[in-house]
């Protein structure tokens, strides 16, 4: 094989990282370089400094070290039973690509992920590699994610949380025995272990920091994990439910949905659906709800069909629509945890009419003003000037809802 | 009598405060000041009356945020409703938590059009190398066109995240300079520069590859990189080839049959520890 030049092992080696859902900069220390020295910054908030057609947000240099791969995922292009073309960066490489489109303000930095050569150790070694070159040669201040191989040497995680913002490991399907299926090398127990150590050694820094001496930050940006939608059989209900199992018990900052799309040189184990991006969608909405709203998985199963989030409505719609005896909702009066439960009301607005309402009573338009979405809230709600009569509990609300049907074109 | 501030392309902040705390500090009603940009030279009112002078005022803590960041709008009656707030202000020292407020929610509407306008630049300027031979430092220019004046409010960003070179960004009003750690503003009028350099090909190349084509959204791309940004970044004119494309790519990966495994396959799983057997029921082929 004719030696690669840098620009076609980017466009392999981009190919191939592609099919991870997290571009997340935000959440970690702030740095700077303003001092002179070194190159970066860290803000709190992300960037996105590009957007591709299909939506997403380009905010790190996401890449394989290398697309070489020992196991046999069925899921992924880059399983040793693929034809697909393999391609490995050097350590200069990556590092050469990280600071050269940092400073021309392309991206916030890296996110590293690698198939596994050799042995997990081998391949996680060479990563820590990259992001201490990066780090202690180039000071590097900006954002760094690795994706860490669960089966690695606890020491070499160890050093990756010390030179990176985020940890990510992939539980890749919701289920385990989903996983003993398509990814017959992986073993779920032992990611789940890896992630309780993470988070034992996150808090072990925080208390060092508590105890007066300054400990060394550990993935200040947290850990986030994926999970793949629609390739094997788990239903929504199961898949939130494995969510709530991974915020509660490692504390994850974030779990992607990533569904399952067509990838080239597919094995026939898997289906070649289009992907099921409203259901995706769906279950980032709900996701948010448990994160954000105060709901239980279980709650939001409850207005699932058979396990299956609504694709029509969203699942907080659904959820005032399957539990109007608790609506209307007094706009004046209620408390946090209601008005948080009422459709069109998002956090931010919940914060203001909380802060409005103590300079009097808040009518209708009021709503408007702070930015609710008052149309869809109305059924749901009264106000100083409002009331939504029998509206609540109406036979055709869903109907009011869901989108019209699409017109049939005449051939 | 009627006042007529102007305020000056660099450092309208410094000069709006100055001019507001005099004129509220005075009782002077908002409909006796007639807010104007120095370019703007209308000569209906000239210079009006000299301003009286200060006394000691305060104002709520939220308000110098957001007037710095209200200075900076381009929108029509910006600077004028920034002064009605203000004098309001004094006697309802919560004003502005209340969004209920239709002048605190226009204000903050306000507000968050130039923050959104700041953030689009700390996204979108893209630097293009222009290191002469044998200099020590590395030197990188980018033109820029924002919709409000945020070059001052926006120009920290670059300063803390680009220290360890030199750089200069063009905006068709004002040049902002970091030479050897030193920032400087000028009001420069400059016309649109078209700028690239090498490192544009492999950027160009993640871009394309980072694609998935089966996930075509392209309401959503242009909602968060509307299209008049376009002419700036290096990778936006692959954006219709990619979509057109699209389609077809995906119905190929669609028709392609399973490929058999390589031969090294086997022998790189045989290698690999034993697992349960009827783990591997699944396999394909
Ligand atoms: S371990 Fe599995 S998911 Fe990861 S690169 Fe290899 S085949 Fe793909």
């Amino acid at each position: 094989m004719a030696k690669m030049n840098l620009q076609e092992k980017l466009a392999v080696l981009s190919d191939a990282a592609k099919y991870d859902a997290s571009c997340a900069s935000s959440g970690t220390t702030r740095r700077n370089s303003a001092g002179g020295k070194g190159l970066g910054s860290t803000e709190g908030s992300g960037i996105c400094h590009a957007y591709t057609p299909d939506g997403r947000c380009i905010s790190l240099l996401k890449i394989l070290m290398t697309n070489f791969c020992i196991y046999d995922c069925a899921y992924c292009i880059n399983r040793v039973s693929s034809q697909v073309q393999r391609a490995r960066f050097t350590v200069e490489e990556v590092v050469h690509l990280t600071t050269e489109f940092y400073r021309r303000n392309y991206i916030e930095g890296l996110f590293l992920s690698s198939g596994i050569i050799k042995s997990p150790d081998d391949t996680m070694a060479d990563m820590v590699r990259i992001a201490r070159e990066l780090r202690e040669v180039h000071h590097f201040r900006g954002y760094i994610h690795l994706k860490t191989i669960p089966d690695a040497a606890p020491e070499l995680i160890e050093q990756a949380g010390l030179l990176a913002d985020r940890l990510s490991m992939n539980m890749e399907l919701p289920t385990d025995a989903g996983l003993r299926t398509y990814a017959p090398e992986k073993n779920a127990e032992e990611i789940r272990r890896a992630m309780g150590r993470v988070h034992e050694r996150k808090l072990a820094a925080r208390d060092q920091t508590h105890s007066g001496r300054r400990g060394a930050k550990f993935a200040p940006a947290g850990q986030s994990t994926q999970l793949i939608v629609g390739a094997d059989g788990a239903n929504d209900a199961t898949i939130l439910q494995s969510s709530t199992r991974l915020y509660s018990s490692y504390k994850l900052k974030r779990v992607y949905y990533s569904a399952f799309s067509p990838i080239p040189d597919s094995t026939a184990a898997l289906p070649l659906i289009k992907p099921p991006l409203v259901r995706e969608h769906r279950l980032y909405q709900a996701d948010w709800l448990m994160r954000f709203y105060g709901y239980e998985a279980t709650e939001i199963a409850s207005a699932t069909t058979g396990g299956m989030l609504d694709l029509t409505v969203d699942p907080k719609l659904a959820w005032a629509l399957a539990n109007r005896q608790v609506f209307p909702v007094d706009v004046n009066r209620a408390g946090k945890e209601m008005l948080l439960r009422v459709p069109g009301f998002g956090t931010k607005s919940v914060a203001r009419i909380l802060s409005a309402r103590r300079n009097g009573a808040l009518g209708y338009g009021d709503l408007t003003r702070i930015g609710a979405l008052v149309n869809k809230a109305k059924p749901f709600i009264t106000t100083r000037d409002w009331s939504p009569g029998s509206m609540t509990d109406a036979e055709n609300l869903r109907a009011r809802f869901a989108p019209k049907p699409e017109q049939l074109s005449l051939l | 009598m009627i006042y007529a501030p102007r305020l000056p392309r660099l450092g309208v902040f410094d000069v709006w405060r100055d001019a507001a705390r005099a004129l509220a500090s005075n009782d002077v009603a908002a409909d006796s000041v007639n807010w104007a940009m120095e370019e703007a030279c209308d000569t209906l009112f000239g210079q009006g009356a000299a301003l009286p002078a200060a006394r000691a005022m305060t104002v709520p803590k939220e308000f110098i945020p957001l007037a710095k960041l209200v200075c900076a709008s381009r929108a029509t009656g910006a600077h004028d409703l920034l002064y009605r707030v203000l004098l309001r202000c004094r006697n309802t020292p919560h004003l502005l938590n209340n969004r209920a407020d239709p002048q605190v929610q226009q204000l903050t509407a306000l507000a968050k059009h130039v923050r959104r306008d700041m953030h689009k630049m700390k996204a979108f300027v893209r630097f293009r190398e222009v290191t002469p031979q044998g200099s020590n430092r590395r030197q990188f220019l980018s033109w820029f066109e924002p919709d409000h004046r945020i070059e001052e409010l926006i120009a920290g960003f670059f300063v803390r995240r680009f220290a360890d070179m030199d750089w200069v960004i063009v905006t068709p009003e004002v040049t902002t300079r970091f030479d050897c750690g030193t920032l400087s503003h000028e009001a420069l009028a400059s016309d649109r520069m078209a700028l690239s350099d090498d490192t544009e090909d492999l950027w160009r190349t993640y871009y394309a590859n980072t694609f998935n084509p089966a996930r075509l959204k392209i309401k959503a791309m242009q909602s968060e990189m509307p299209k008049k940004y376009w002419k700036n970044l290096p990778e936006a004119d692959l954006i219709p080839d990619m979509i057109a494309q699209a389609e077809a790519r995906v119905l190929q990966m669609q028709q392609t049959a399973p490929t058999v495994p390589p031969l090294r396959a086997a022998r790189i799983l045989g290698r690999l520890p034993a697992r349960p057997e009827q783990a591997r029921g699944q396999k394909p082929d």
